[in-house]
């Protein structure tokens, strides 16, 4: 029993001592284990007279939780210097950049569609589709333009036959609507038109977005709401000034080119805009009544405006894009400035 | 059209500067394209005469000219032009004078003589485009040692005005005066037209057989007429500034009337002609060569001025070479006619034509101007070639002119469209301004229409008219009133968006090509593809429209390969176009294609290229977003443009939806790809059309995976042995994995070993070995009786 102080000092320093989980353990048998030096020590208090037994085991046992209580900390302790080890071992270089696959994009053209597309989905217009192939009736004569008339000069017009051609503008998608469905109508008209005119500011297909809202009582000055709106929504400035120059199209009357302020001068007058301060970006009208006598509307009962614009104009003022050929060389180089 | 400003002041003149004034035409509907000086900007140079002139003692080509420019005794000049002579009235550029692009006139000296400013050339004073032949030389009245710009009025402008094809009323002076007065509220000042006496009974007779073509023509005989003689320096530069080329007098007076009103004209050599005019339709095959020298063989279609003998001109587009008038011309015939626009539309066109006639007669040119141009041009004429007019001939036909009549517009009508009440006095203002006569005010107007207006036919044109002139701008503006109301939407159909963000998220780019390819490059690819081509393209390599995707997305992909591009994946959606025009399907398709490493190249990345399987996993990803993944099958096939070993045919639901493979070896080499290129091409319809889920009960049982492996032959294709075990193995079957397929050691030389994972999991029990030890072995009897396959121990 003298030996008790002795004999913790002892383990003590064992367990301060031992290096792993392995080491430890056999310190705890070799002191505490069934056959333990400090066990022994209990078991061998029945050698002890009857009267010091009770304080005897007290001690023991005190000694015995406290090595216990040194054997949990040491092992904690290792543990946690072996967890410590691990993560140290384990460390990564976390500015490496991640694994797979990049992200591609949407053409600017198809990112400018959307755009145009869901403004007007937010004020009740549906999106409508048609042909590009289109004939002769839809693309001119059903929009007033008949025959010989000086106005099939202001689109160059791609032809496969005498009555076959590439649609020149999305208006025919109105017509079609206009010929199926009852007003009140309310679409755009996005897709692919074609001009056979090639240079630095034209190329022969491009996309525009025909609009068509008719109802009872609309009138010039709804139009002029709806596309000041809209310019404003697009280029994303409340203070964008918009103006409306009359301007003539057979399918409406009476008929506007919409300029805006030059977005890349503000109106001081740029390379852009031609120091006018002013850029057009599309033109309107109320539709012709003759329009709507091609399609069966009623027209001393219904009245409509029109709209069209070209995507890649407004796409080329959205994102400062300065040559128009660009859109369709799919460079990648290019297309990636949009992702 | 263009015009010069101070010609159009001489009309109408607001207070306003050019470029206000520029504004105000552009916001009446005329839009100004352009406002350019009619001069270049120089100072210091006057007029001067040439007083002297001697060869300069050590050049050829230069002489020393005496200079009188009224500030002193005569200056010497070296002069290098070889028009220059003695007598001669010039522009002279002082020594201190400033040239345009600041080039600054000193003092010099020339091979050794004294030179003491320069004498200008036309285009040295930006007068003329390009290199003037010679020094400038002025009229003979021109006043010594007044400012040349001054005495010229080159601060002056050219206003170039866009005009839209409705607009033919102001392709002249007179028209745009009548805008510019009306919009800017300013008086318009017509020149006064007095009829020219006839002094002669010279008459040549005229007779017209296609009335409606040409209602109305005049013609006037001039006699001993003096072409040499110079068209005046003012007419010269007022048809300069407009635009036009000086030619001869005849020509300068025709086209400065037809500028000043709007009346195309024609000169003709009256010696030349034989008989009397005849406007008729040609003949058959009829021919004519035109002023510009082009032959053209003509149809009864086209309406022509004749004499007895032969056709002399194409009505309203150009004249003849033969009876056009030159410096020897002694007897004019002066033609003014009105002819139907109808008549004339698409005639220059259809001759590879465009004229300053044809324009204004596709458009319409007042019939009531006929006569007063015909009295101006000969009263300017006279004045300038001399000669002895004789009485105007005409034809006309009232009933084949333009019916004018009156147009209703209602007060109502008027307030409803605008939103606005405009006052009574403004809309009288705004008509009287415009040359039309309206009734007095009440429900509504009448208003009867000019003779020049062909755009003016019901209400709405009306309507415009007033709320241009009154301003766009100026008008009120609202948001359209709609009743909401919600529409069914189909859940079961992707949006096509959602399909394009797919491919984004995949790394693919989106690219956009043209819809017309070239026919080289399309039968390379698809020989038998039947597809329109343009009868017009802009060029060859553009001229027949797309039957496939696929020569598009190759071009862009080419594009890019020469870019030093190696990782390439690109899509497209858009239009196809299949079959002859009769019987033409234009069918949306999504098409893509890759080409480089299957990774993007980065630290951790495998240095493979991609193959077959890595697009037909962006593909199946592609078709299972409609959640139908189930209903495709992929069938190998060939395809012209890919390789043999490497196609599949897309089918859904037994319908032949697109292509998905390699692009064949031997196109590749001819196109100069080096990199291996897979590309699909599928009908999108059959990608967006999808399903509503629907909802099954979970199983609480448990389920239960058995892993079987087969021997094949190395030929057998795993879909359809996939799709048979499926069948045969129960309905319970919930899952079913292809984990490995393997060919090489341990496995019979032309044999592949393909490895399954089959999971089954009952609804309402828990399956039992037998029962599972059962379906195994239909399915291994089917794969062996079918397949030929063989259970791997």
């Amino acid at each position: 029993m003298d030996h008790l102080p002795a004999l913790v000092n002892e383990a003590s320093a064992a367990i301060a001592a031992a290096e792993d989980a392995q080491a430890l353990d056999q310190v705890r048998v070799r002191y505490l284990g069934k056959k333990g030096e400090i066990t022994a020590l209990l078991k061998g208090l029945g050698h002890l007279p009857p009267e010091e037994r009770p304080a005897a085991g007290e001690r023991i046992n005190e000694a015995k939780q406290a090595l216990q209580q040194e054997l949990e900390q040491r092992r904690q302790a290792l543990e946690q210097a072996a967890l410590t080890a691990q993560l140290d071992a384990e460390r990564i270089d976390v500015t490496l950049p991640g694994r797979g696959e990049t992200n591609g994009g949407l053409h600017p053209v198809t990112q400018t569609l959307e755009r145009i597309e869901a403004l007007f989905q937010h004020i009740g217009f549906d999106v409508a589709v048609g042909p590009e192939i289109e004939d002769d009736f839809h693309n001119f004569e059903a929009l007033n333009i008949p025959a010989h008339h000086p106005a099939r000069g202001m689109a160059d017009t791609f032809y496969f036959d005498a009555t076959r051609l590439l649609r020149t503008h999305t208006s025919p998608v109105q017509v079609r609507t206009m010929q199926a469905q009852e007003p009140p109508i309310r679409i755009v008209c996005p897709g692919r038109v074609y001009r056979s005119d090639s240079d630095l500011t034209h190329t022969p297909m491009f996309h525009q977005v025909e609009g068509l809202l008719v109802d009872e009582g609309v009138c010039f000055a709804d139009l002029k709401g709806t596309i000041a709106d809209f310019l404003q929504a697009f280029f994303e400035r409340d203070d964008l000034q918009v103006r409306f120059r009359p301007s003539y199209f057979p399918f409406t009357e009476p008929s506007a080119e919409v300029d805006i302020q030059c977005v890349m001068c503000r109106g001081e007058g740029c390379r852009v805009c031609s120091h006018s301060g002013w850029l057009e970006v599309m033109g309107c009208g109320m539709v012709h009544p003759e329009v709507f006598r091609h399609a069966g509307i009623d027209a001393s009962r219904f009245t409509g405006f029109a709209f069209g614009m070209g995507a890649e104009r407004l796409a080329m003022l959205r994102y400062g894009v300065n040559d128009l050929r660009l859109f369709f060389d799919n460079d990648l180089r290019f297309l990636r400035q949009f992702n | 059209m263009k015009f010069s400003e101070a010609w159009l002041r001489e009309w109408v003149s607001p207070q306003l500067d050019t470029q206000a004034l520029a504004d105000a035409i552009t916001m009446a509907g005329l839009e100004v394209d352009a406002i350019e000086p009619v001069g270049a900007v120089f100072a210091g140079v006057v007029v001067a005469e040439v007083v002297a002139k001697a060869p300069h003692p050590d050049a050829d080509k230069l002489n020393v000219c005496q200079v009188q420019d009224g500030s002193g005794e005569p200056v010497q000049v070296v002069c290098g032009a070889p028009n220059v002579a003695v007598g001669q009235k010039v522009p002279f550029a002082r020594v201190g004078a400033v040239l345009p692009e600041d080039f600054k006139i000193k003092r010099a000296k020339l091979r050794g003589v004294e030179s003491h400013g320069m004498i200008c050339s036309a285009s040295e004073l930006g007068l003329e485009e390009g290199h003037s032949e010679g020094i400038y030389v002025l009229p003979s009245n021109a006043p010594v040692g007044a400012d040349f710009r001054a005495w010229m009025t080159l601060d002056d402008s050219t206003i170039d005005v866009d005009l839209t094809p409705n607009r033919g009323d102001c392709l002249s002076l007179r028209g745009i005066a009548r805008e510019v007065g009306c919009v800017t509220a300013t008086r318009v000042v017509e020149p006064n037209i007095a009829p020219v006496v006839a002094r002669s009974n010279a008459q040549f007779p005229i007779a017209v057989s296609d009335e409606a073509g040409c209602p109305r023509y005049l013609g006037r005989v001039i006699r001993d007429v003096d072409l040499s003689a110079p068209t005046p320096l003012w007419m010269r530069e007022r048809l300069r500034r407009s635009g036009i080329r000086s030619i001869d007098p005849a020509v300068d007076v025709t086209n400065y009337v037809m500028l000043e009103l709007g009346q195309p004209m024609h000169a003709f050599d009256l010696d030349v002609l034989e008989g009397g005019i005849e406007v008729r339709r040609a003949h058959d095959g009829e021919r004519l060569t035109l002023l510009d020298g082009q032959e053209v063989v003509l149809d009864g279609t086209t309406l022509v001025i004749a004499d007895q003998a032969k056709a002399l001109a194409i009505a309203g587009v150009m004249g003849g070479e033969d009876s056009g008038v030159g410096a020897n011309t002694r007897h004019l015939f002066l033609e003014a006619a009105f002819f139907a626009p109808l008549g004339v539309a698409g005639k220059a066109r259809q001759f590879g034509l465009h004229t300053d006639a044809s324009h204004r007669f596709e458009r319409g040119v007042d019939p009531d101007i006929t006569r007063p141009a015909m009295e101006r041009a000969t009263e300017l004429l006279l004045a300038i070639v001399g000669g002895t007019p004789g009485p105007i001939s005409e034809v006309r036909k009232p009933t084949h002119l333009p019916q004018r009549g009156d147009v209703a517009l209602s007060r109502e009508r008027l307030a409803a469209c605008l939103d606005v009440r405009l006052p009574d006095e403004e809309i009288q203002r705004i008509f009287r301004g415009l040359g039309m006569t309206a009734s007095a005010p009440g429900d509504r107007w009448r208003v009867q229409i000019p003779s020049w207006r062909f755009d003016i036919a019901i209400e709405e044109d009306l309507i415009e008219e007033l709320a241009r002139v009154h301003g766009y701008n100026r008008l009120p503006v609202r948001r359209p009133q709609a009743r909401l109301s919600l529409k069914s939407a189909d859940e079961a159909l992707q949006p096509l968006r959602r399909v394009r963000r797919h491919l984004v998220s995949r790394g693919y780019q989106e690219a956009v090509t043209y819809s017309f390819v070239s026919p080289e490059l399309q039968s390379l690819l698809l020989p038998e593809a039947v597809s329109p081509t343009l009868a017009n393209p802009i060029s060859s390599d553009m001229s027949v429209m797309r039957h496939s995707l696929f020569p598009g997305l190759l071009k862009a992909l080419m594009h890019n390969l020469n870019r030093q591009q190696q990782r390439v994946r690109l899509f497209e959606t858009g239009l196809v176009f299949q079959g002859e025009l009769d019987a033409l399907v234009q069918t949306p398709m999504i098409g893509g294609l890759v080409c480089g490493s299957r990774d993007v190249e980065g630290w951790a990345a495998g240095r493979e290229s991609v193959d077959f399987f890595d697009l037909k996993g962006d593909l199946e990803s592609l078709l299972a977003l409609s959640g139908c993944a189930d209903e495709w099958q992929f069938v190998a096939a060939s395809h012209p443009a890919l390789h043999p070993g490497r196609t599949a045919q897309l089918y859904r639901g037994g319908q032949a939806q697109g292509w998905i493979g390699a692009l064949h070896p031997s196109i590749r080499s001819q196109l100069g790809i080096k990199p291996e290129v897979y590309l699909f091409e599928v009908a999108q319809q059959a990608v967006l059309e999808g399903r509503i889920a629907a909802f099954q009960p979970l199983s609480r049982y448990p389920e239960v995976r058995r892993d079987l492996a087969f021997v094949v032959d190395a030929e057998v294709g795993v879909a359809p042995l996939l799709e048979a075990i499926r069948a045969r193995a129960g309905e319970w079957l919930t899952q079913w994995q292809l984990f490995d397929v393997y060919q090489g050691q341990g496995v019979a030389e032309g044999h592949k070993s393909i490895a399954l994972g089959l999971t089954w999991q009952h609804p309402s029990r828990t399956l039992n070995d037998d029962e599972i030890n059962q379906l195994i072995a239909a399915v291994v009897d089917e794969a062996e009786s079918r397949f030929g396959a063989r259970l791997r121990s």
